[in-house]
């Protein structure tokens, strides 16, 4: 077993319940080591949706909510705001996030509450067997697609930076050294994070969408749909039909955040 | 992990055969083609991956930390 | 002792600060407004974290975060909030979370009567969410009463690590009476687990089938709370018939083998009885006046009023049938709780329903009619 595992991971739920070759997998790699690295394990609270990914943050030692469907990120805010020291990761996936979650997501960012939310994306809702989800690509075939899918998909990390989120990226399961790094300055930084992670998903997506269950050839295939930020600006609109930009896409310091707010805004007790 | 100058060197690559899926991903990302698969299976069922070369492995970690499974261990020549 | 002349509604949110909540998430629903309203000004006073949510779904989920991050905590709705909530309130009993949820009930179905009073959600506040759960169910027939249940739903909410329900209605939570406010509430602190995090077992039954103890989060603990069924550790069990249907039994083990000690009415002249009344909330007042003009005209009547709804008080009831001859049952509804008290009665005695629709509550003189009326 990995080193990081033997330390981090609740052995008695081993093995992980992800399917071979799951994005969701090496999310969870990279994110025992960012906890290693940033050494926050005791501050840690987890909370995790309902889906694949929110089954990530059970496999840690830590306290963990596993909450309802679409729910994690207010369950997070309770967790935040009765003692803020805490660092709050959500772990919510696409359908989670923004399909049944949005009002709960737009909100979150709109507060910029300390909580870091990664959402990993693999554009399908893959626990119920592969259905149509808002960040499905257009004409995707899907279980409740099978003509195509007639929907424009979400831009989420877009989304979130209107709402008001401080600091947003995105990243792929094909880039885990980046994705580390922005897991760390993510915790760290003090406000709503939201980290995208664009995932394989041989089972559903991958069979439904791309055509294939091979996990080497799906994460090549996000590979080849990410595109740096200096690349997109200099790439014509057509020509990113299909790609996604990936990197550190918006890092704002400097906004109130809102446990801090509230914190501040406690006043002297009245006497009666 | 730790950002460093200094070159590390892998002496081995340990797969844990109790947790890997076979999913062959390190296969794939390994910039230096130092896996293939095995031709064996473990106690799963899966078909499994091997660190074949590794003279040509140059320790980027890639395969350790892209590992759904947390199966894969790299070992260091001087850590 | 401080004496205040203030609404339930109001009643209620003191009487949760006094009970020591110190988070409340809430969303502004007629006729439950005033207590989220109330919770604004008082909570910051107390270095409580008082939020007002983007729906009533973010606020029953924020509060049941908050109860794992140790504080105790409240939300306050009225019948489209609560069944929003419900989901919640099921995965609270399901997690073994102690929250208390204010229902102010009002006219229904759908948006139905939102400024008039009613008792149309008995039955959801017990069976609102799928699946086999429990909860208890506290029903304040004053001012006072929302003020002394709010704090008793808080205290059992720690005992069973459960939500506890604290059903009022538009009437009791608008109408301004004296409430007395005692100097010292007797509140039951949240208390940590008797056992060191090592050898902690979150999800077993220690003595009386409840739990040692409330953890928080980032104590030690490392506990996984989670929505599915699991086992004793948290992990999860749906795939396991036996531990499934273990757990499911003993979280609602945990309240209906109490259910005799939980039972809380008030009795007035039901030893020699022949007619008794029993009512709970807005109706129960002028069922106890009726029960005294009654008397006055030498009619053998009684009076229990219900306080603790839910576990329903079988032992009681049935005691009261053997009594009476003739039981009536006045509630602002299509005659719900009637059904309960019919099959505790169980033949014993005349059961009479008294429902009464369209928001206004049962006037003594129509409950007296009652009494002679042939059903």
């Amino acid at each position: 077993m990995h080193p990081l595992a033997n330390k981090y991971i609740r052995k008695r739920t081993l093995p992980l319940i992800f399917c071979p070759g799951c994005g969701d997998g090496t999310v969870l790699n990279v994110f025992l080591r960012a906890v290693d690295d940033l050494g926050i394990f005791k501050e840690l609270a987890l909370v995790g949706g309902i889906g694949c990914s929110g089954w990530l943050p059970t496999y840690l030692q830590s306290d963990i909510l596993h909450v309802l469907h679409g729910r994690a990120i207010p369950f997070a805010c309770g967790l935040k705001l009765t003692d803020p020291r805490r660092k709050v990761v959500v772990f919510t996936g696409d359908g989670d996030c923004v399909g049944i979650g949005g009002n709960h997501f737009i909100h979150a960012a709109r507060r910029n509450i300390d909580l870091t939310v990664i959402m990993i994306n693999n554009g399908i809702y893959g626990m119920t067997g592969g259905q149509v989800a808002p960040t499905t690509p257009l004409q995707g075939r899907t279980q409740t697609s099978p003509y195509g899918n007639l929907e424009p998909p979400f831009d989420v990390c877009d989304l979130a930076r209107s709402a008001g989120a401080t600091y947003v990226a995105r990243w792929t399961a094909a880039h885990p050294v980046q994705l580390l790094k922005t897991i760390k300055e993510g915790i760290e930084h003090p406000g709503f994070t939201f980290i995208e992670v664009m995932a394989q998903c041989p089972t559903q997506a991958g069979r439904y969408i791309e055509g294939t269950s091979n996990a080497g050839e799906l994460l090549n295939l996000l590979k080849k749909r990410s595109v740096s930020q200096e690349k997109a600006k200099e790439t014509p609109p057509e020509e990113m039909t299909g790609k996604f930009v990936v990197g550190k896409l918006h890092h704002l310091t400097g906004k109130k955040e809102f446990s801090q707010a509230i914190y501040e805004s406690f006043l002297p007790e009245k006497s009666r | 992990m730790k950002a460093s100058s200094r070159k590390r060197v892998a002496k081995e690559i340990v797969i844990d055969d109790q947790f890997c899926k076979g999913c062959n991903l390190c296969i794939e990302v390994c910039p230096r083609k130092v896996f293939a698969k095995s031709g064996k299976r473990n106690r799963s069922g899966y078909s499994m991956p091997q660190a074949a070369d590794m003279g040509k492995c140059s320790a980027c970690f890639l395969c350790e930390m892209t590992c759904p499974d947390l199966a894969i261990t790299i070992i260091e020549e001087n850590p | 002792m401080e004496t205040l002349v203030i609404h339930g509604n109001e009643a209620c949110a003191r009487g949760a600060i006094a009970a020591g909540c110190r988070f409340f998430a809430g969303y502004p629903i007629t006729p439950a407004s005033e207590i989220t309203e109330v919770m604004s000004r008082l909570l910051p006073r107390t270095r409580g974290v008082f939020l007002q949510m983007e729906d009533e779904i973010a606020s029953i989920c924020a509060i049941l975060g908050a109860a794992w991050g140790g504080a105790k905590t409240c939300t306050a709705t009225s019948g489209p909030g609560f069944t929003l909530m419900q989901e919640g309130i099921g995965w609270a009993a399901e997690t073994d979370t102690p929250v208390v949820v204010i229902d102010v009930m009002r006219g229904g179905p759908a948006t139905g009567q939102p400024t008039s009073s009613s008792q149309q959600d008995v039955m959801q506040a017990k069976y609102g969410s799928h699946g086999d759960y429990e909860v208890i169910v506290l029903v304040p027939s004053s001012a006072q009463e929302a003020f002394d249940l709010t704090v008793k739903a808080f205290n059992l909410a720690e005992v069973f690590r459960n939500p506890v329900i604290l059903l009022t209605d538009e009437i009791v939570g608008h109408t301004r009476e004296k409430v007395r406010i005692p100097e010292k509430v007797e509140i039951v602190e949240r208390r940590k687990p008797a056992t060191n995090p090592a050898d902690y077992v979150p999800f077993r039954s220690a003595a009386k089938g409840l739990l040692d103890g409330m953890p928080a989060f980032n104590q030690g603990y490392g506990i996984l709370v989670d929505g599915q069924l699991h086992d004793e550790f948290g992990g999860r069990a749906g795939h396991k018939p036996e531990v499934s249907a273990a757990m499911v039994e003993r979280i609602c083990r945990k309240i209906t083998d109490h259910a005799d000690e939980l039972a809380d009415v008030e009795e007035w002249m039901l030893e020699d009885a022949e007619i008794a009344f029993i009512a709970f909330g807005s109706p129960a007042r002028p069922a106890l006046r009726a029960a005294k003009d009654a008397r006055t005209q030498g009619i053998k009547a009684g009076f229990l009023k219900l306080r603790v709804l839910w576990p329903f008080p079988d032992k009681i009831i049935a005691r009261v049938a053997r009594q009476a001859r003739r039981v009536i049952v006045p509630e602002m509804n299509m005659g719900k709780v009637f059904r309960e008290v019919k099959r505790v009665v169980a033949g014993n005695a005349e059961v009479i329903s008294l429902p009464k629709l369209g928001g206004e509550v049962h006037t003594p003189a129509e409950i007296l009619r009652s009494m002679f009326s042939d059903q």
